[in-house]
């Protein structure tokens, strides 16, 4: 389902003294099959924007059509639009309730389509927990409050996707996770995204996750989408993205402390670009790198190729 | 679904009333209400009104914003009043108008109705323009100087007001909780909003399961938070904010004064003497 909002605006309690607008006129599109980023700092309106996606705000100014349906539309099928376009909020494992794991999951599932049979719901569930990563049989009949944060965040995640929403939107998904638990989450992410979700929109103040995983990204600022696009578009203005109060990815500072010393890497900002290109240029492969002591590396580069990309690290400690 | 409720009603502004000690606003609101309720005629309603009616203005809070707290319990002064005008007979000298079934409507009953919807809205309003001009953290510090006394006879003021502000404090966090909560219920198919009333009830469970994990969570680190800060309870502790009580309070005692002598005298001169009912039903002939 294509995602498309123009002068999307919307004020929080108006007509009262507490009155905020929190969009003033946003203008975005989400095409099919993308992996998006919403990034922006706090206050900047990204959850407020993507609660309308699916209806949890009813939109009041602008124009706003997910998929077939139009938002603007008062008589709009609100609960088939939120079968199709799944969220998963910030902390979901807080809105775990269920005795069982199962009957968690099963809820979103039971309450789309009535009238499911035991048998169906059950092999739904089986798999959003496999895909989700947990094992059906180890965690199905426990209750969701005796298992590890990690996993009741799989949990509530599984409870999202088991009605195979088109479009997933996950509002900070890896806030209080530890590192490893970022990593798997996106694992999960992409292991979902093509079959099961066709579209994933993703909220994250993380610069290193967007530049690794999504295909576009947007920069709200101040309620209005500052600026869209690709990664490699979007981390090659640092100094603006700078004045928004907004990080870069480590790669692309490291690029930035390269371009000071008069290198221009054309990278994608994601490590794996970043390092093969980095990597070409010290094996001496693409430009010649203009370094103090530059003589020197090439040849120790060469000398290193030998003994393969693990030797890369303690090449790169010698340099310094 | 919870965003048209405001609680704690404070508003900000500066002025005799925001400026006066939590603890005589306090005094003087019980003596308000005292007073309406020793008035036994409309002459005496009015001198109550006139004080409140002056106070709002002092206090420089807009009419709408004191009016506005009326809507909450306007339910129940109709409800009343409807009680009271159709089930209320008076004495011998009561004058029926209409009887139908166990039903009248009598001079007396409309007499009365007027005067009890007149004192409950008084009790609202000027409720209202307490809360409307005292924070909720001072109205507990207030309370729990007022109530210090009680302390001798083994009353634990201190805990009692602190656990009243620490619910005050979380209500708006709470309700923000809530929020979340319902709107991630609802992107899970969740509907609140039809069915009959035992759907609906039921319907709440997925919200209140995780509100209620989620307060005790928070109730714990709280209360780690304060024992990892040493707190130990009332004993030696000082206050930050310390009430005073200044020329305004002692105004507004005097004034209050004045009201409730003027009220009395006012029941014991009109007593026998002139009464609104015969007034009125001379007004329409009856
Ligand atoms: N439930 C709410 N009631 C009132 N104001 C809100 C509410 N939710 C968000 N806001 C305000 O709207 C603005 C945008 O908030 P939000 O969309 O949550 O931003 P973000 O997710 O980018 O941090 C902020 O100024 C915030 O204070
Ligand atoms: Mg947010």
């Amino acid at each position: 389902m294509r995602i498309a909002a123009k002068g999307l605006t919307y004020v929080y309690n108006p007509k009262s003294s507490f009155a905020t607008q929190a969009l003033k006129g946003v203008d975005l599109t989400i095409e099919e099959g993308e992996f998006f980023g919403i990034i922006g700092h706090t206050g900047s309106g990204k959850s407020t924007f993507v609660q309308h996606l699916n209806a949890l705000i009813r939109l009041t100014g602008g124009e706003l059509k997910v998929g077939e349906y139009d938002l603007a539309d008062k008589k709009c099928k609100v609960l088939e639009l939120r079968s199709k376009v799944g969220m998963v909020f910030q902390y979901p494992e807080y809105q775990l309730f269920a005795e069982t794991v199962k009957k968690d999951v099963a809820f979103g599932l039971k309450n789309f389509r009535k009238g499911i049979s035991a048998e169906e719901t059950e092999a739904a569930v089986r798999e959003a927990l496999s895909v989700a990563g947990l094992l059906y049989d180890e965690v199905a009949e426990r209750s969701p409050f005796e298992l590890s944060g990690g996993q009741r965040r799989r949990v509530a995640i599984a409870g999202v996707i088991v009605t195979k929403p088109e479009v997933l939107i996950l509002d900070e998904p890896a806030a209080g996770l530890d590192p490893l638990g970022k990593k798997e989450l996106m694992e999960l992410l992409h292991a979902i995204h093509g079959q099961w979700c066709k579209t994933i929109v993703i909220v994250s103040h993380d610069m290193d996750e967007i530049a690794e995983n999504c295909t576009r990204a947007a920069v709200f600022s101040e309620g209005k989408v500052a600026f869209c696009g690709t990664p490699k578009e979007l981390f090659s203005r640092g100094e603006e993205l700078a004045a928004m109060g907004l990080d870069v990815p480590v790669t692309a500072r490291c690029a930035q402390i390269l371009r000071e010393n008069g290198i221009e890497l054309d990278t994608d900002f994601t490590c794996g670009d970043f390092i093969g290109k980095v990597l070409a240029l010290y094996r001496g492969d693409g430009a010649p790198a203009p370094c103090a002591g530059g003589e020197q590396e090439p040849a120790a580069a060469r000398a290193e190729r030998e003994e393969g990309a693990p030797a890369l690290r303690e090449g790169g400690e010698d340099a310094q | 679904m919870l965003n048209d409720v405001t609680f704690g009603q404070y508003y900000p502004a500066k002025s005799f009333v925001h400026n006066m000690d939590p603890r005589m606003k306090l005094l003087l609101v019980i003596a308000y209400i005292v007073a309406i309720f020793i008035a036994n005629n409309f002459f005496g309603l009015l001198l109550v009104t006139f004080v409140l009616l002056f106070f709002i203005l002092l206090a420089r809070v807009p009419f709408g914003r004191v009016l506005r707290s009326i809507k909450m319990i306007l339910f129940l002064i109709v409800f009343t009043a409807v009680l009271n005008l159709l089930f209320y007979t008076g004495g011998e000298n009561d004058i029926v108008l209409a009887k139908w079934w166990i039903i009248t409507i009598s001079w007396q009953s409309i007499i009365n109705t007027v005067f009890l919807a007149m004192r409950l809205l008084l009790l609202v309003l000027g409720t209202a323009l307490l809360t409307l001009t005292t924070t909720p953290v001072a109205l507990t510090d207030g309370i729990e100087s007022l109530l210090k006394p009680l302390k001798y006879i083994k009353v634990p003021v201190h805990e009692l007001a602190l656990v009243m502000s620490i619910a005050l404090r979380f209500i708006p966090t709470l309700m923000e909780e809530t929020n979340r909560i319902v709107a991630a219920q609802k992107a899970r198919g969740a509907n609140f909003e039809t069915g009959g009333i035992f759907r609906r009830a039921k319907a709440m469970i997925p919200v209140l399961i995780p509100l209620l994990v989620s307060a005790f969570r928070r109730a714990e680190d709280l209360g780690d938070a304060m024992d990892a800060r040493c707190y130990s309870g009332a004993k030696g502790r000082t206050k930050y904010k310390k009430l005073t009580f200044t020329w305004r309070d002692l105004l507004g005692f005097l004034f209050f004064a004045a009201l409730i002598t003027g009220i009395v005298f006012l029941n014991i001169y009109l007593l026998g003497r002139f009464d609104i009912i015969w007034q009125v039903q001379e007004w329409f002939g009856a």
